[in-house]
């Protein structure tokens, strides 16, 4: 039976996993990762890879301000095949009540400290010609940026090895109790410190936590170099009803480095089997149509589906379980885990260890769910 | 935006080489409203390519297409199948349409393609699959004059060297990698296929001339912009020869990827189908190759069969099990004749491409040991061929098992994805806008 | 015996016998199909369209397959951008 032979054991080789252990291993400490598949394999290697700061809560904006930052110096230190791009994001306006949201976050942004400028609609046609005419402008955030996940997972973690912390590949995770994990070959791994970095399946290992599953689809096509320069994001969810229960689509596209470019968004509640959804894929590439009507005409490469892990305040767990001495939580980020897993990790390491965190870490803690919660 | 169509029929065949040309004949003939859907200008698939007009077809093939006619079985042409968005749907994409074509029986007949090896230089223009280069001179491809070094393994390579030397190219060697002894062997048991044989005699008749060597392989190509040479190995000595083309194909892998989408098991890479021709899926059947490589005498039985029993016609099917069985054990035999050596793992150089839509090479691939993994790190399958090239190469080189199928099963234009033939309430746009 | 017709690879007239796919008339013209990501002239390799070396712009399409594709007269064939 092992012993207690690591300091911490973190449940998840995913970007959020592979940056915990790094920094981890960067204090000094005896780190293993568990993942029942490779680095990177879940919602890292589905997702988009937008670096991006928000402004939908003081609390959200605060953790991907400061983890946008550790991206940013962190950057000189990538290899090519994480594929950083510094490409902004243009958040696109597509009528005068959405111009209104672009002077709301400009102004927003601006007291913070965050580049951004207005454009209207002739500016927003030079920035990005393929989108349709008739539009009322954007917002153009020029740092931010967009990257390659599973890449940049695996720098994590080989780093993370270079400084000794150990991998283990292949075998689920079946149970997590104080002070160690169970896998599904019966072995277990003692540390210190359990973290669950599990992603959307973190709530199956720790019940109780709030984690559900929200699907998504993404489309990826040939190379189209000069197609697309930005990432593009719709500001439309104000015409919808707001709602955290309903099925959705959202005009998002990336420029890979590669020319190909990244056709997203939707989000589906309940859906558990991971089979791309015929309907949602439909009303995805027809609202990126209404959009970029030069998209109907390229090549789609791959269709693929996701999982986000989200919680019902929209911020993730990041801290001590509540009801466990050695159980900490590093999940529930929904569409920004690879923005906010650089600032995920320090953040968790600063509680273990004890030290100063760079930000409040109030609005993350998991104990503030115990009050808060109720069934949405 | 492209035209839209939709079509209905009691029996669609995917396919449109021998094997599905077999089904839909039998199908119609019997009166059931069929199709048949390929994405070539015209039918015949890979064995029977109709060359440019005028040219030959093979006899047999001009028997079947009289009998497609004359059964007035729809042929589509021109389109290829990408999705399956609801049960008994398919769409199939053409060059300015998609089309909805549903069905009541499904006969899957996508045949198969070549397999690639990886060796240095392998990527330069010029160097083509055995079939592929045929394919290309039945396509207008000038060869008169040229040499040719054919090389590779299985029976395709002796068909394609006469095909070359008949249309005027100067073939100087063919490299066989099999051993003698197994091709003897082969040879043998070829008595039991008097049709095989007497195809074999031609064959020797049209061949002769051509150097033919077992044991030997291509360990390299030469050229940069074009193709100059190759450098075969031959029972352990090197040799250079000039050449203007290089015809090379390891046998054939079966097209299983829509099989696999449609959810029919799979079984050793192959669409696991019971006496009927019927897959694990009730109402699908698959007929030919992509049941296991067998050639266009057991292409045209199983189409048969399934055609047949697509069509409810059971006792007919029930008659043509025993001619099926003796070109399975023929099947068998293939298989086993031109079965890879091991030293064709060690052709790669780390510098070697093995995905050439992404162009990975083999240095990066050695530090995965799962398919998934390389692909997710270093891009590899993740091209728009979706690893057809690369996935049965890498399966060699590492014994890597590729991940399940997604649509598009075959990339297909943006638009065409969002074709749903289901009228839903549409979903509402965007809460929060980020994905 | 066959007709020929005639289209335009990167702006050279090359002839090709009817029924000849846009491969045949890009490899009549002497050039590769199209160069890879890492710069590297390709042409076709699997002659039936699954293999995606032989991609080309064709009438304005970029990623064409050529070998899937038969000429027609004055067909615009660019294989540089």
């Amino acid at each position: 039976m092992g012993k207690a032979a690591y300091d911490v054991v973190i449940v998840g080789a995913g970007i959020v996993g592979a940056a915990c252990a790094d920094a981890f291993a960067k204090r000094g400490m005896h780190v293993v990762v568990v993942d029942r598949d490779v680095v990177g394999s879940g919602a890292t290697a589905a997702g988009m890879g937008h670096i991006v700061v928000m402004d939908d809560s003081d609390a959200q904006f605060a953790l991907t301000q400061y983890s946008q930052r550790l991206w940013q110096e962190l950057r000189p230190h990538l290899p090519a095949d994480v594929e950083y791009e510094e490409a902004g994001t243009i958040w696109v306006a597509a009528d005068d009540e959405e111009m209104g949201e672009v002077i709301r976050k400009k102004d927003y942004y601006e007291r913070r400290g965050v580049g951004s400028q207005i454009l209207d609609a002739s500016q927003l046609q030079t920035k990005e010609p393929n989108l349709r005419d008739g539009l009322a402008g954007g917002l153009l955030v020029p740092r931010d940026g967009v990257l390659y996940p599973p890449c940049a997972a695996r720098f994590l973690m080989n780093r993370a090895q270079q400084r000794g912390a150990k991998l283990k590949l292949g075998s689920a995770v079946t149970q997590i109790v104080e002070g160690r994990v169970r896998l599904s070959d019966d072995q277990e791994v003692a540390g210190e410190v359990v973290v669950n970095a599990a992603g959307a399946n973190a709530s199956e290992l720790t019940p109780g936590i709030e984690i559900k599953k929200r699907k998504g689809h993404l489309v990826i096509t040939d190379r189209y170099p000069g197609f697309l320069r930005h990432q593009l994001v719709e500001l439309g969810y104000l015409k919808s009803a707001h709602s955290v229960a309903q099925d959705s689509v959202a005009f998002n596209v990336q420029p890979r480095r590669t020319g190909q470019i990244l056709i997203g968004s939707s989000r589906q509640y309940g859906a558990e089997h991971n089979e791309v959804d015929q309907a949602m894929l439909g009303e995805m590439v027809r609202r990126a149509e209404q959009y970029m009507p030069g998209l109907g005409a390229m090549s789609a490469v791959r269709v693929w589906t996701g999982f986000r892990a989200a919680t019902p305040d929209k911020l993730p767990l990041i801290g001590p379980c509540p009801g466990y001495n050695s159980l900490f939580l590093a999940t529930g980020h929904e569409g920004l885990g690879i923005t906010t897993s650089l600032a995920t990790a320090r953040i968790l390491v600063d509680q273990v260890t004890g030290a100063k965190p760079e930000i409040p870490i109030a609005p993350y803690l998991p104990s503030r769910t115990v009050k808060e919660f109720a069934h949405v | 935006m492209n035209k839209y169509s939709r079509e209905r029929f009691d029996v669609l065949v995917v396919g449109g080489g021998p094997a599905g040309v077999a089904a839909a004949v039998c199908a119609a003939e019997n009166g059931a409203h069929v199709g048949i859907v390929d994405e070539n200008p015209n039918l015949g698939g890979q064995i029977w390519r109709a060359g440019l007009p005028g040219g030959d077809h093979s006899a047999g093939a001009s028997n079947w297409y009289a009998r497609v006619r004359a059964a007035r079985v729809s042929v589509l042409c021109g389109k290829r199948v990408f999705h399956q968005p609801d049960a008994g749907i398919l769409l199939a994409e053409g060059a300015d349409d998609v089309c909805e074509l549903s069905y009541r029986s499904l006969v899957l007949a996508t045949g198969a393609r070549e397999r690639f090896l990886p060796f240095p230089g392998w990527t330069v223009p010029n160097v083509m699959g055995a079939g592929g280069l045929q394919a290309m001179v039945k396509s207008g491809l000038p060869i008169q004059g040229k040499r040719v070094v054919v090389a590779g393994t299985g029976p395709l390579l002796l068909a394609v060297a006469a095909y070359l030397q008949e249309h005027g190219a100067e073939v100087p060697i063919i490299c066989e990698q099999a051993p003698w002894t197994k091709l003897a062997r082969f040879g043998i048991a070829m008595v039991r296929y008097p049709g095989k044989i007497t195809q074999g005699l031609k064959l020797r008749r049209n061949i002769s001339g051509i150097r033919l060597v077992m044991n030997s392989w291509v360990i390299a190509a030469h050229g940069e912009q074009v193709l100059l040479s190759v450098t075969i190995s031959h029972a352990g000595t090197l040799e250079q020869i000039k050449c203007d083309y290089l015809a090379c194909g390891f046998h054939l892998v079966p097209n299983t990827e829509l099989p696999a989408l449609l959810g029919c098991r799979i079984r050793c890479g192959y669409v696991q189908v019971d006496d009927f021709q019927q897959t694990s899926v009730k109402g699908t059947f698959c007929a030919g190759e992509p049941t296991g490589i067998g050639g266009v005498e057991l292409s045209l039985l199983e189409g048969q069969i399934a055609g047949l029993a697509a069509s409810g016609q059971d006792s007919g099917a029930r008659a043509i099990f025993g001619e099926r069985e003796k070109f399975r054990r023929f099947a068998r035999t293939l298989d086993d004749t031109f079965c890879l050596r091991s030293e064709l793992r060690s052709l790669a150089s780390p510098e070697t491409l093995i995905c050439r839509c992404e162009d990975v090479p083999y240095s990066r691939l050695q530090e995965h040991t799962s398919w998934r993994a390389a692909k997710l790190h270093t891009r590899c399958g993740m091209g728009p061929c979706q690893g057809r090239i690369c996935g049965p190469a890498t399966q060699f080189l590492f014994k890597w098992n590729p991940d399940s199928v997604r649509p598009p099963v075959f990339p297909a234009r943006v638009e065409n994805l969002a074709v749903s033939p289901v009228d839903e309430p549409p979903i509402p746009a965007a809460t929060g806008g980020l994905q | 015996m066959s007709s020929s017709i005639a289209v335009r690879v990167n702006g050279a007239m090359v002839s090709v016998p009817e029924g000849a796919t846009v491969a045949v008339a890009i490899s009549m013209a002497g050039q590769p199909c199209r160069t890879s990501v890492t710069g590297e002239p390709r042409g076709p390799l699997c002659g039936m369209g699954i293999c995606f070396e032989c991609r080309a712009i064709v009438n304005g399409i970029h990623h064409s397959r050529s070998c899937q594709i038969q000429c027609v007269p004055d067909m615009e064939v660019r294989t540089d951008e």
